[in-house]
């Protein structure tokens, strides 16, 4: 779950959102449900939160691969 | 004095009208330099244009000036195009100001309008082509100089909207003649290494010369040849090149561009609440009904404990087992009347009991009742019974009742 992109967390949310809202689910499940989702919260939160911009240039190799160099750029 | 003598205003009307009929100026194109340029709350541009022997007062008009296709700044070389006329409450003559290009770069105004005809009908700015910006981008490929503004310009946007996100920066020259090929490689290399899935590419303000990289054929067949959604993002707001028309997205400025790149985090905050808001009411809601339905339920006996279903069952039991007997003590008292009564019938047939009412039984000597008189002889013993013993008879006449 911690593995989980933004995009991916927020797609699973919405989907539990949608099962939520509309109440069909077994209640055991919509308990389970709202736990998951209120941790993707949770995990979606603490990733912006904790993100911080990562900027890198790309130069050239000899083979002409990408190679990615830090770049500072004033804060 | 035998002359005439006018009014200041008349004086101003008249030279008006001289120079209104005066063909020349009614259609002039005066090459010069901007200065005192002022916008006005109302949307009109007024300013002087010189050179080194003098100054000519100008206007320009909001509908007019909207159609500029550049920023006039003072110490612009220009070529204004209008008609000369009177201003008469200031008794000045001025430009009345039309149209306005860049001096030196009529040429390049030909060369744009040219390219765009051209690029146009090859369907290079077909919407139908342009690629959609993904919602969340991983990674953003930023074409553009690392010495301009620009880029901190972006990363400082970046940063603050949406931290989540990489940012590769693909180091370019954005003016000079080893610009547009530059950054149309930088454009197919970032494709050819598939670095990033949204590319921004453009520079900061200025002239229309410097921007001219953006406005180069290569560069726009490398936009329109991404397979990466590329987002323009070339000088200030007035400004428009051929990399604009041919991006998927048009960014006025390369802050815009960060901006149209990135989802809000703040935004991101404030649904992320309202997801969580959304799940708890849901929940809240069906919680609600299984309780409702629990009532329900629970407001039956058999389910409130297993005990209580026990001794339900039981009670049941016993109430059948009471009808059962009842019923079987019914029947048996019925029986048992019946059986008395038939007793008590069987007793009121007992001869004994007919011969307590007086009457007696004749007996033949081997017992047999006597019930007719053909059955006995004169001279022939009987035996006469009575309720209380019994008599030896013998027959000494016998008469035979007449009907």
């Amino acid at each position: 779950m911690n593995n989980m992109t933004f995009e991916s967390s927020l797609q699973r949310l919405e989907q539990i959102v949608r099962t939520l809202e509309r109440g069909e689910a077994p209640l055991e499940e919509s308990l389970k449900l709202f736990q998951e989702g209120t941790e993707l919260v949770r995990n979606c939160e603490t990733m912006l939160e904790k993100a911080e911009l990562q900027v890198k240039k790309i130069m050239t190799a000899q083979d002409g691969s990408p190679v990615e160099e830090d770049f500072q750029d004033e804060q | 004095m035998a002359q005439d003598v006018l009014s200041v205003s008349q004086l101003n009307v008249y030279i008006q009208h001289k120079l209104d009929g005066d063909t020349l100026l009614n259609q002039v194109a005066v090459r010069g330099e901007i200065s005192n340029y002022k916008m006005y709350p109302s949307g009109h541009h007024y300013f002087t244009l010189k050179d080194e022997g003098g100054a000519l007062k100008c206007v320009m008009f909001k509908g007019n000036a909207f159609r500029l296709r550049f920023r006039p700044e003072n110490g612009m070389k220009v070529i204004a195009m209008g008609k000369v006329s009177v201003y008469p409450r200031d008794g000045a003559y001025q430009l009345y100001c039309t149209a306005m290009v860049m001096d030196g770069v009529g040429d390049l105004y030909a060369a744009f309008e040219q390219l765009k005809k051209e690029l146009e009908a090859q369907g290079l700015f077909d919407p139908a082509h342009k690629k959609p910006i993904p919602q969340f981008p991983h990674t953003i490929g930023i074409v553009t100089s690392s010495a301009g503004a620009a880029v901190h310009d972006m990363l400082r946007i970046l940063r603050k909207r949406y931290p989540l996100v990489k940012v590769l920066l693909l180091p370019v020259r954005v003016q000079g003649a080893e610009a547009p090929g530059e950054i149309a490689a930088a454009i197919r290399y970032a494709n050819y290494h598939k670095l990033c899935d949204l590319l921004i590419v453009g520079r900061g303000g200025g002239s229309m010369e410097d921007l001219w990289a953006f406005n180069e054929k290569v560069v726009a067949w490398a936009i329109y040849e991404s397979v990466i959604p590329v987002i323009s993002a070339v000088g200030h707001e007035p400004d428009v090149t051929i990399s604009d028309y041919v991006a998927d997205l048009r960014a006025a400025t390369p802050s815009n561009a960060a901006e149209l790149a990135v989802p809000d985090q703040l935004a991101l905050m404030q649904m992320l609440d309202e997801k969580a808001n959304a799940m708890a009411s849901g929940l809240q809601r069906q919680l609600k009904t299984a309780r409702q339905h629990l009532n329900v339920l629970s407001g039956s006996v058999s389910l409130q404990s297993p005990t209580g279903y026990l001794q339900q069952q039981k009670k049941s039991l016993e109430l059948l087992k009471n009808r059962l007997i009842s019923a079987q003590n019914r029947n048996i008292s019925a029986k048992k009347q019946r059986y008395v009564a038939d007793v008590s019938k069987l007793d009121a047939m007992s001869p004994l009991k007919v011969l307590t009412r007086g009457y007696a039984m004749a007996q033949a000597p081997d017992g047999a009742l006597i019930r007719s008189v053909h059955q006995v002889e004169i001279g022939q013993p009987i035996t006469i019974r009575f309720s209380d013993g019994q008599a030896a008879a013998t027959v000494s006449d016998k008469k035979e009742q007449t009907p």
